[in-house]
């Protein structure tokens, strides 16, 4: 999903607006190819292969451990890959050292130059192209006004807060127009309400640039609201690539599921049954869409998709129907969650949105149902649990 | 006297210590008191010498006879008179300049080295660069003599530096590793991103923020070698002598004040050149 911005000549004069930013430019299209990087036996990085298209803003989510940073570190080129290759616009640059990649990189802890003030620290990549004074004062004015920091050329780094830092060291990135722009973990170290804030300026500023992006997080959240698809890591290696949308509604893996996003996680032995298949879960039979290999499965649904009715309730065709108790209950203003408990003491839960609420309390014995084609049948993979308990 | 110089500076910073902190529970008044008191004994040991050595410096006797009974400034008149002694004044300086640069560059390269490298026996590296701290000078000083004989070495401005520099290198090494285990090394990754080759990198953003520990590393090589006077000893010659080795020389040889002024002259340059540099890292340190 490119953005579309149209790409303006770094000479100069671009028209502004509409999106339009004098430091546009056009985004590059980076493959890795099978890369891994390993310490001793253990690999960091495990024969990773993903395109990121020129202009896409594509987000590496895993959790702390599972390679996403050591993968950027690779494209950056502070991190040698032990084997694979890393193609840049189709020219392989993996014995390329990272002062001759132009890619922009951003930081967790900004990493600006404490010596320097933050008009200097802007204009330090274009003093290492040798681009004139006066043309350099002209790109750092925009860098500035870019991330809203106008007025602050002559402050220096400590004299910012964390978010002004920050939003430096985006400039600072930017301000030579490289086709790539690498970010780890640029906001972790900003408090959340800031951390909201600037992730809507990172998105503006990549849909005003046409730079092909790559975000590393661990959060979920800031991956779905930033990116066009996102590729989660775990064990140092990709889960499932995909659009938010993709991963959230047809996870490929439990851990895919398990890390986007909430979910109830059903498991039992299965057997195939017509087109789909049927899972044993609490002495009755589920059905989901789809087979897998193995006997053992595990069925995603997401709360949204589950609803509570009276017990006893028969499900009608079509529809699942598990007994449950009602453990407990989280109001959230938009909306409420059920947290129940099934009658093998495993968790489900149901967000229902406000205008739809049904009245059970806590302690109520009800039907939890939901239709068979929302689903997600999945093998189960017991190693899962523990990365999240 | 060769290892004199950075420990001279000892008293200030350990006194300074238990002023800052609060009080420990249980230290009492009488042991407080206990402490000040050794300390100031200690303080007094170590500055006395000085505080006789200045007012002999202004006798107007030819004698080294303490307390003066009359004042004059003749054997200052006398040092830049005799070019014994100015010779020997402008070999020290030029000598102590020279390993300044020459230690300043070696120490900081080794630093750098042995805090990045990761290879096996750079601990048994690290100890041999500071050993010249720990083996007792006339060790050295018949170890350097031995050889620079053989290398035709002795009494050669060459010589001195060569010698003074192996002994100021632990002098530069050990606050510019303090420095760079400060640094933070994510901004050479920042700066390769931005474009700028491994030396540009060291240039303009290592090198700028390691720059105290640099500085005092360069001030303390340079008060090394110019008070350095065992090995001086040995490698002299009667045509090269800095200024300790022509002092030697003189107390040995003639009781004349004019080593006292001499004397002088060393700690106001030495105390000059410390207290501007605590002055300007100070001030760097508030406005940071």
């Amino acid at each position: 999903m490119p953005s579309s911005t149209t790409p303006a000549p770094l000479s100069g004069a671009a028209p502004r607006g509409r999106g339009g930013n004098r430091l546009a430019g056009r985004g590059a299209r980076i493959e890795l190819i099978d890369l891994s990087k390993r310490y001793g036996d253990f690999a960091a990085v495990d024969e990773v292969s993903l395109v990121v298209e020129p202009g896409e803003f594509m987000t590496l989510l895993g959790p702390s451990g599972s390679g996403k940073t050591t993968t950027l570190n690779i494209v950056a080129g502070f991190v040698g890959p032990t084997s694979g290759s890393l193609k840049v616009d189709g020219a392989a640059i993996e014995s390329t050292p990272a002062h001759k990649r132009d890619m922009g990189v951003v930081f967790q802890h900004y990493a600006l130059f404490p010596h320097l003030t933050v008009a200097e620290n802007i204009a330090y990549p274009l003093k290492r192209r040798g681009i004139p004074k006066a043309r350099r004062a002209e790109l750092i004015g925009t860098a500035l006004d870019t991330v809203h920091l106008g007025e602050y050329g002559h402050r220096y780094p400590r004299e910012l807060s964390g978010g002004q830092q920050q939003r430096v060291a985006v400039a600072r990135a930017i301000v030579y127009s490289p086709r790539v722009l690498l970010m780890d973990e640029p906001l972790g170290a900003l408090d959340k309400k800031l951390r909201d804030w600037l992730q809507l300026e990172i998105k503006r500023i990549h849909a005003q640039l046409g730079t092909t992006f790559v975000y590393v997080t661990h959060d979920q959240e800031e991956a779905l609201v930033l990116s066009d698809r996102i590729a989660v890591f775990n064990h140092g290696r990709i889960e499932q690539v995909g659009p938010a949308g993709e991963l959230y509604e047809r996870p490929g893996t439990l851990f895919v599921a398990k890390f986007l996003g909430e979910s109830t996680v059903l498991r039992g032995d299965t057997t195939r049954d017509g087109d789909g298949s049927a899972v044993g879960v609490c002495a009755r039979t589920l059905r989901a869409p789809g087979h897998i290999e193995g006997p053992r499965a595990a069925i995603i649904v997401r709360p949204e998709r589950l609803a509570v009715r009276p017990a006893g309730d028969r499900p009608e065709p079509g529809w699942n129907a598990l007994p449950a108790t009602v453990a407990g209950e989280i109001y959230l203003g938009s909306s409420r969650k059920l947290e129940l408990t099934l009658p093998d003491g495993s968790p489900a839960l149901v967000r229902e949105q406000a205008g739809a609420l049904s009245d059970v309390r806590k302690g109520d014995e009800v039907t939890l149902t939901w239709r068979v084609e929302d689903s997600v049948l999945l093998p189960d993979d017991p190693d899962v649990e523990a990365v999240f308990t | 006297m060769s290892t004199s110089a950075p420990l001279r500076q000892a008293p200030e910073t350990s006194m300074s210590t238990p002023r800052r902190r609060t009080p420990a529970v249980g230290t009492s008044r009488l042991g407080r008191g206990l402490l000040w008191g050794l300390c100031g004994i200690v303080g007094l040991w170590l500055i006395v010498p000085v505080l006789v050595v200045i007012p002999l410096s202004f006798t107007g006797k030819p004698s080294l006879k303490f307390p003066p009974d009359s004042w004059s400034t003749r054997w200052y008149a006398n040092f830049f008179a005799d070019t014994a002694w100015t010779s020997a004044l402008w070999t020290s300086v030029e000598v102590a300049l020279l390993v300044t640069v020459v230690a300043t560059a070696l120490g900081t390269a080794a630093a750098l080295g042995l805090t990045r490298a990761r290879v096996r026996g750079l601990g048994a590296a690290q100890g041999a660069m500071l050993a010249p701290m720990i083996v007792p000078g006339v060790v050295l000083a018949i170890g350097t003599y031995s050889v620079f004989l053989k290398l035709q070495l002795v009494g050669t401005l060459a010589g001195f530096v060569m010698a003074h520099t192996v002994l100021a290198l632990p002098f530069v090494m050990i606050p510019v590793t303090a420095s760079l285990r400060g640094f933070d090394r994510r901004l050479e990754n920042a700066a390769a991103s931005l474009g700028a080759g491994s030396w540009t990198t060291f240039r303009s953003v290592t090198l700028p923020l390691v720059a105290p520990g640099v500085a005092s590393g360069a001030l303390f090589a340079f008060v090394t070698s110019f008070d350095e006077v065992v090995v001086s000893l040995f490698i002299q010659s009667p045509y090269l002598q800095t200024l300790p080795v022509k002092m030697y020389a003189s107390v040995t040889r003639e009781t004349d004040p004019t080593i006292a002024a001499a004397a002088t002259m060393i700690i106001v340059l030495t105390t000059t050149l410390v207290f501007t540099a605590t002055f300007f890292v100070a001030r760097r340190n508030r406005a940071q």
